[in-house]
């Protein structure tokens, strides 16, 4: 099928796009990579009357890294921010998460923001921006506001974006220090959406105990979920490492998901899966964290 | 109201060309009906096949998930400029080597995302290859002569550097 027709803006600069989305309102919808958008304009899943391209707006293609962490700009690529050294120093579940979207063909076009606006429960990017306690700056002809990530996804394929509101830019807070991160899923193939993902950031304390212990889902529910689990994390003495000591944090999140069924997988397939590679994730971040504390260096330097 | 017509201006294969085209044509339908370069394939039409990859800015993108329109300004490398019938580029000598097509439907896609992964990566482990193929979906083939292309056609490359 081919899309329904529309009219095509494609503005110059962040004033011209801002105002004619201020124009069209919600009759038009912004197409940045298109690698999500076209696929439902082709199969007539959505015909806005309006497409504003905002392919042009070079300046907002920026990955910085400041103190704060790594602010990603509205037409920075997926394949972009993925090869950024800087943002994966930061903030090393970036590129950790981005490896697994999509293929490198669908990076190259792909934006990381664009995923972001698109609130897809099965994109690994809500579910990291979600996880890390991220943002997004939101522009309209009218102003700007910040929004946090657990505002942000209101719903599968919904966000708190208003009708006119470009998102700008998303924020992902830096890896604090003794800290680890890891995005471990099931897909039937590499590159394809995940049957159930999990993000986890480990964080200890002083003495190697674990302080935090967090992580957040794909494809278990109509929002990117963040789960506390620090109450179910190992004694002290345990091998934070090894996954058989977060079993019980794994076994927790059965009560705490109600991921739907499709025609992936059914309902107690995907809480099992949720089970197993929630002990995966943490024992990843935490063996992470651990080589973090006892090194003085970032733990982006540890990893050959 | 009458459907929107925009110019678009693309160098392909060295070539260029301007067109008027409805703000929804794809880049793929662009280039097989406007240009009548029917070496692009569309399988599925959402981005799942690679069958219609093109190197856009030197970069392999899905030729469908790409308006015409977006695309105006760039240069496009189809499966047309990569060699000819008489002079092969080192991906299709090595696809014809190692039977790596059968049908010939996915072959584009391949031929396209392959050399622009060589390019990046000339010596690609056999584990490297199949990763690079791995978003083009083949149902003859069943890979083993994809992944085996990808290798023998790093070789053709190299040998060629040295022997012009
Ligand atoms: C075959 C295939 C496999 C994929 N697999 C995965 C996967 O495993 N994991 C994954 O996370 N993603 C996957 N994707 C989706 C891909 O990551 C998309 O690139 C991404 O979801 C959307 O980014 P985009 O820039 O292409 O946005 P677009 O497609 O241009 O836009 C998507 C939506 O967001 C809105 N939007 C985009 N940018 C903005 C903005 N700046 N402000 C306001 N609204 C905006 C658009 O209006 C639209 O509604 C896959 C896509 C394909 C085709
Ligand atoms: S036709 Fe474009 S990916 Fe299948
Ligand atoms: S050769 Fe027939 S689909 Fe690949």
């Amino acid at each position: 099928m081919k899309p329904s027709p529309f009219t095509y803006h494609r503005p110059e600069t962040l004033e011209e796009a801002l105002a004619t989305l201020a124009d069209v309102g919600g009759d038009g919808k912004v197409l940045a990579g298109g690698q999500s958008l076209l696929p439902l304009l082709s199969m007539r899943l959505a015909a806005p009357a309006h497409l504003v391209d905002i392919g042009r707006l070079r300046g907002l293609a920026h990955v910085t890294r400041d103190d704060g962490g790594v602010r990603v700009g509205a037409l920075a690529r997926h394949a972009e921010v993925e090869r950024d050294a800087g943002a994966a120093a930061a903030q090393p579940l970036l590129r950790r998460a981005l490896r697994l979207v999509a293929h490198p063909t669908i990076r190259n076009r792909g934006t990381t923001v664009g995923s972001i606006a698109h609130a897809d429960p099965s994109g690994e990017m809500t579910a990291v921006l979600a996880l890390l306690r991220g943002s997004v700056v939101l522009a309209s002809a009218s102003g700007r506001r910040e929004v946090a990530a657990a505002d942000f996804f209101v719903g599968p394929l919904e966000s708190a974006l208003r009708p006119g509101e470009l998102a700008l830019e998303a924020r992902f807070p830096a890896a604090p220090a003794r800290s680890g991160s890891a995005f471990v899923e099931l897909a039937r193939r590499h590159g394809d959406y995940a049957v159930c993902g999990v993000g986890a950031v480990v964080v200890l304390d002083e003495r190697g105990a674990v302080a935090s212990a967090r992580t957040s889902y794909v494809s278990m529910g109509p929002v990117p979920e963040v789960l506390d689990l620090t109450a179910d994390a190992p004694p002290s003495g345990a091998d934070l490492a090894d996954s058989a000591a977060w079993r019980a944090a794994g076994a927790r999140t059965a009560a705490l998901l109600e991921p739907d069924a499709d025609i992936h997988a059914t309902a107690d397939y995907r809480r099992h899966l949720g089970r197993v590679l929630t002990a995966r994730a943490l024992a990843e971040a935490a063996g992470r964290a651990r080589a973090a504390a006892r090194a003085p260096e970032p733990e982006e330097a540890l990893r050959a | 109201m009458p459907e929107q017509v925009l110019p678009v201006a693309l160098t392909v294969n060295g070539a260029a060309h301007r067109v008027q085209v409805p703000s929804r044509r794809l880049l793929s339908d662009c280039l097989r009906h406007d240009l009548r370069l029917t070496g692009t394939h569309v399988g599925c039409e959402h981005g799942v096949c690679g069958a219609c990859t093109v190197l856009l800015d030197g970069v392999p993108v899905r030729s469908c998930l790409v308006l015409a329109a977006s695309a105006d300004g760039a240069e496009v490398t189809t499966v047309e400029g990569l060699g000819t019938e008489e002079a092969l580029s080192p991906e299709q000598q090595a696809f014809r080597e190692c039977h790596a097509l059968q049908c010939g439907f996915c072959t584009p896609g391949f031929l396209t995302t392959v050399r622009a992964y060589l390019d990046d990566h000339p010596d690609p482990t056999e584990e490297e290859a199949r990763e690079a193929v791995a978003g083009n979906l083949c149902r003859c083939t069943g890979y083993q002569g994809i992944v085996r292309a990808v290798l023998r056609a790093a070789e053709i490359r190299r040998e060629r550097e040295v022997a012009p």
